[in-house]
């Protein structure tokens, strides 16, 4: 007897479409809702500090610069990314001559800056660059900290923002 | 002679009147369409070409207009490029029977609905040329599906509209939204509410839309029919889909929800308010309405198995018109009051 009921309440809910008006209804409350597209070129979603995007070498506020060619971070580099030539200065300091990073063998892991004991080269939280020409995958010295002059202030308050976890 | 051209430029200005609004419409079906799936989805859907993308749908046009078109090797190039003229037509040739308010129809027949339907079957031809023609198996397969499918939900549309010439007594489209006319109790989706169903699912099997789409399938045939395609080819495969997606929204309204007659008729106070709405208008809002469900549908259901739809066409569809029919002829022959009564 049982039987027979549930195969009349299936029949009956399958006849009335009950369950496609179910979908119906899921859909349709999705139609009324906030949409969440960010606009891109205009918009972008908010960026971490933790963000590891092109690489940048920084400056004391006095304008020196940091890096003391101990080539930690080139030891570190799991891409051998980076390739550092050191001398010492007229002042004799140990200062380096070259400073490269290639982009194309670079993967962005950080590890450079968390190598770094004077917090010298660092990951920007810049994610849309680009090369036009052949040879602009080698990030010199002079363009890194180039990037750290121009970005100094971001550079700074992001790593003040994220100091207590570290 | 002067006659003769002067009927001749007549014509052509009744085509363009009717043609390009009509045109003009599909174009904005398929805006609305990335509209309110981008909307459903929770994104905003195209909003970059003009006002929130109002220009999108001629920026496409134009890109297809301009795409190189490609005959596969070893294809049958006369068929090729016959088939998308071959679906689009039909589609638009149905738009002569339509009437689109009291007395505003192209050529009133007394056999419109007759036409209709024979129009709108001419169209799975397209689809079976164009597969055929196209010299793969792709489109092979989606010809195939598309040809079972079509005759077999045709048996079921063919039925319910049995069910509509009973209730009307008349095969003229006119007479038969005439019929309904006294307000919204008096339209046929209440009488006819299960061969109203079967209609509209069948028209969507028709149209071969989601969630009948098994035609082009994109997850198993690639694009079914068109895969071979480009530019002003597939343009007009895809212009033939919405316009008789159009088209059967225009019957759906027309059969079952009183085509040009006002909703609030027959309601003393509110009838008054509304009078000044031209009959073309209820006729667009109707219209609009089916074809918003289109969308939704589309854009809720997944896509019927091959099994499934043929279940559902030759062992639901067809006995439920069936046994309507009968119930219908009872309720016709014993007068039945607020739908039947002389």
């Amino acid at each position: 007897m049982k039987k027979i009921t549930e195969y009349f309440r299936y029949y009956l809910k399958t006849f009335f479409l009950w369950e496609l008006f179910q979908g119906l209804k899921v859909t349709l409350r999705y139609f009324f809702k906030r949409k969440i597209t960010v606009q891109f070129p205009e918009e972008m979603t908010p960026i971490s500090p933790r963000f590891r995007g092109l690489l940048a070498l920084r400056r004391y506020p006095n304008g020196e610069e940091r890096c003391i060619a101990c080539k930690l971070c080139e030891a570190v580099c799991p891409a051998l990314a980076i390739t550092i030539e050191a001398e010492p200065r007229e002042d004799g300091s140990r200062r380096t001559t070259r400073y490269d990073i290639d982009m194309f063998k670079c993967i962005n892991c950080g590890f450079c800056e968390e190598s770094c004991p004077v917090d010298s080269i660092v990951v920007a939280p810049i994610q849309h660059y680009h090369m036009e020409n052949r040879g602009e995958n080698i990030m010199t010295k002079e363009k890194l900290l180039a990037i750290g002059d121009l970005m100094e202030e971001r550079l700074y308050a992001d790593r003040e923002a994220d100091a207590p976890y570290r | 002679m002067f006659d003769q051209l002067q009927t001749l430029i007549w014509i052509i200005i009744k085509i363009t009147v009717i043609v390009l609004p009509l045109l003009i419409l599909v174009a904005y079906v398929t805006y609305a369409e990335r509209k309110v799936i981008g909307y459903i989805q929770v994104r905003v859907g195209p909003n970059r070409v003009g006002l929130k993308g109002l220009l999108q749908p001629f920026a496409d046009l134009i890109k297809l207009v301009f795409k190189e078109i490609v005959v596969p090797s070893r294809s049958n190039p006369y068929l090729f490029i016959i088939a998308p003229i071959l679906s689009l037509v039909p589609a638009l040739i149905a738009w002569a029977v339509v009437p689109f308010s009291d007395g505003l129809v192209l050529s009133n027949i007394n056999a419109g609905v007759l036409f209709l339907f024979a129009v709108s079957s001419l169209s799975v031809y397209g689809v079976l040329v164009a597969g055929w023609a196209s010299n793969s198996k792709y489109a092979m397969f989606g010809a195939l599906r598309s040809a079972a499918q079509t005759v077999s939900y045709e048996i079921a549309m063919g039925f319910s509209l049995v069910g509509v010439l009973m209730a009307a007594g008349s095969m003229n489209l006119s007479q038969i939204v005439a019929a309904q006319s006294g307000g919204i109790w008096q339209w046929y989706f209440l009488p006819l509410l299960p061969l109203f169903v079967v209609f509209w699912i069948s028209g969507i099997a028709e149209t071969n839309r989601a969630p009948f789409d098994l035609v082009e399938g994109e997850s198993e045939i690639v694009a079914g029919f068109h895969v071979e395609y480009s530019g002003v080819g597939f343009a007009l495969f895809f212009l033939a889909e919405y316009a008789s997606m159009v088209l059967i929204s225009v019957l759906l309204s027309l059969f079952f929800l009183g085509g040009w007659l006002s909703p609030f008729e027959g309601i003393p106070g509110i009838e008054k308010l509304f009078a000044w709405i031209p009959g073309f208008a209820w006729l667009f809002i109707k219209t609009a309405f089916f074809l918003f469900v289109y969308i939704w549908i589309r854009a809720t259901f997944p896509r019927y198995r091959y099994d499934q739809l043929m279940r559902l066409g030759w062992k639901v569809l067809i006995p439920v018109t069936l046994v309507w029919i009968a119930v219908l002829g009872i309720l016709i022959k014993c007068h039945c009051p607020p739908w039947f009564a002389i």
